[in-house]
């Protein structure tokens, strides 16, 4: 159930992708798309009653959740700033040189 | 029982961002499902995750709203509305398919297989003397990893300069 919401969040950001025309509701949607695959990763490794793996000095802690899930996802948020970023500086530039961000509007592109 | 709740929010909020009208609004919008992220990864507990996705969004959302504040967003006429959002619709449906026969082969929310992490679990803290297992991991066990995310993080400084740079204005006044 969990799961299939997640997968919901990614298929609304996939709607945003494939469906708007303007370019910062794309990038929006590739956001979304982004935030749901993290969500997804970090609930495959979460268990009941689970602990933060992290151990402590005097006490013995078993149940603890699985970090490697949360240290590939803790690679993939960073990645996600600098592609972000990187998208965003294409899309100012490509508003100072053509005035909109309707894609259908960018006709120099077309062969 | 929170997770549910969170997760329908941000579900909520991201259908916010994606249909209103206004550019600035929908940036807010999208910073309010990276933000209920943050929470869903406290409460999945992954507090490391929760302080760099604080961060990370917070950053992000100054990049948008630099990018959007003072653009006007011109009323767009759709063309050919009906066969668009169809056929939008019938990929997602495709997707959605697909990941339902997927789901079935995962194991349950909730009891993981913990195959691959059993060893780090066992010998982090003896090998690495990081108490912290999340740690131990990318900056120990898989730090050839994290030296490629900076290597990812400085192409992509290098490519916002390449492409936001303005050039030629001192060989004007040289002239």
């Amino acid at each position: 159930m969990l799961y299939f919401l997640c997968l919901i969040l990614f298929c609304v950001g996939l709607y945003g992708v494939l469906r708007k025309r303007n370019l910062v509701k794309m990038i929006i949607g590739l956001g979304i798309m982004e935030y749901a695959m993290n969500l997804f990763f970090v609930l495959l490794g979460y268990r009941f009653d689970g602990r933060a793996p992290i151990y402590a000095k005097d006490q013995e802690i078993l149940n603890m959740v699985d970090p490697l899930p949360q240290a590939l996802v803790l690679t993939s948020i960073v990645i996600g700033l600098g592609v972000t970023a990187l998208v965003i500086s294409i899309a100012v530039r490509i508003y100072e040189k053509y005035g909109t961000f309707d894609i259908t509007k960018i006709k120099r592109l077309k062969g | 029982m929170e997770l549910h709740i969170l997760l329908i929010f941000m579900i909520f909020a991201a259908i916010v961002a994606i249909e209103v009208k206004d550019l600035l609004s929908s940036v807010i919008a999208v910073g309010a499902v990276g933000f209920a992220l943050c929470l869903a990864f406290l409460v999945l507990k992954a507090p490391d995750l929760a302080i760099t996705q604080l961060v990370v969004e917070i950053l992000c959302l100054i990049i948008l709203i630099r990018a959007t504040i003072n653009k006007d967003l011109p009323l767009v006429i759709e063309g050919r509305w009906v066969f668009n959002t169809l056929s939008t619709l019938g990929f997602i449906a495709v997707f959605l398919l697909f990941s339902w026969l997927a789901l079935r082969e995962l194991p349950r929310f909730g009891e993981p297989i913990m195959e691959v992490v059993k060893k780090y679990l066992q010998e982090g803290v003896s090998k690495t003397g990081a108490v912290n297992i999340v740690t131990a991991v990318i900056l120990d066990f898989r730090a050839y990893d994290t030296l490629g995310e900076a290597t990812v993080l400085f192409t992509s400084v290098i490519g916002i300069m390449a492409i936001l740079r303005r050039p030629g204005r001192k060989k004007n006044n040289e002239k």
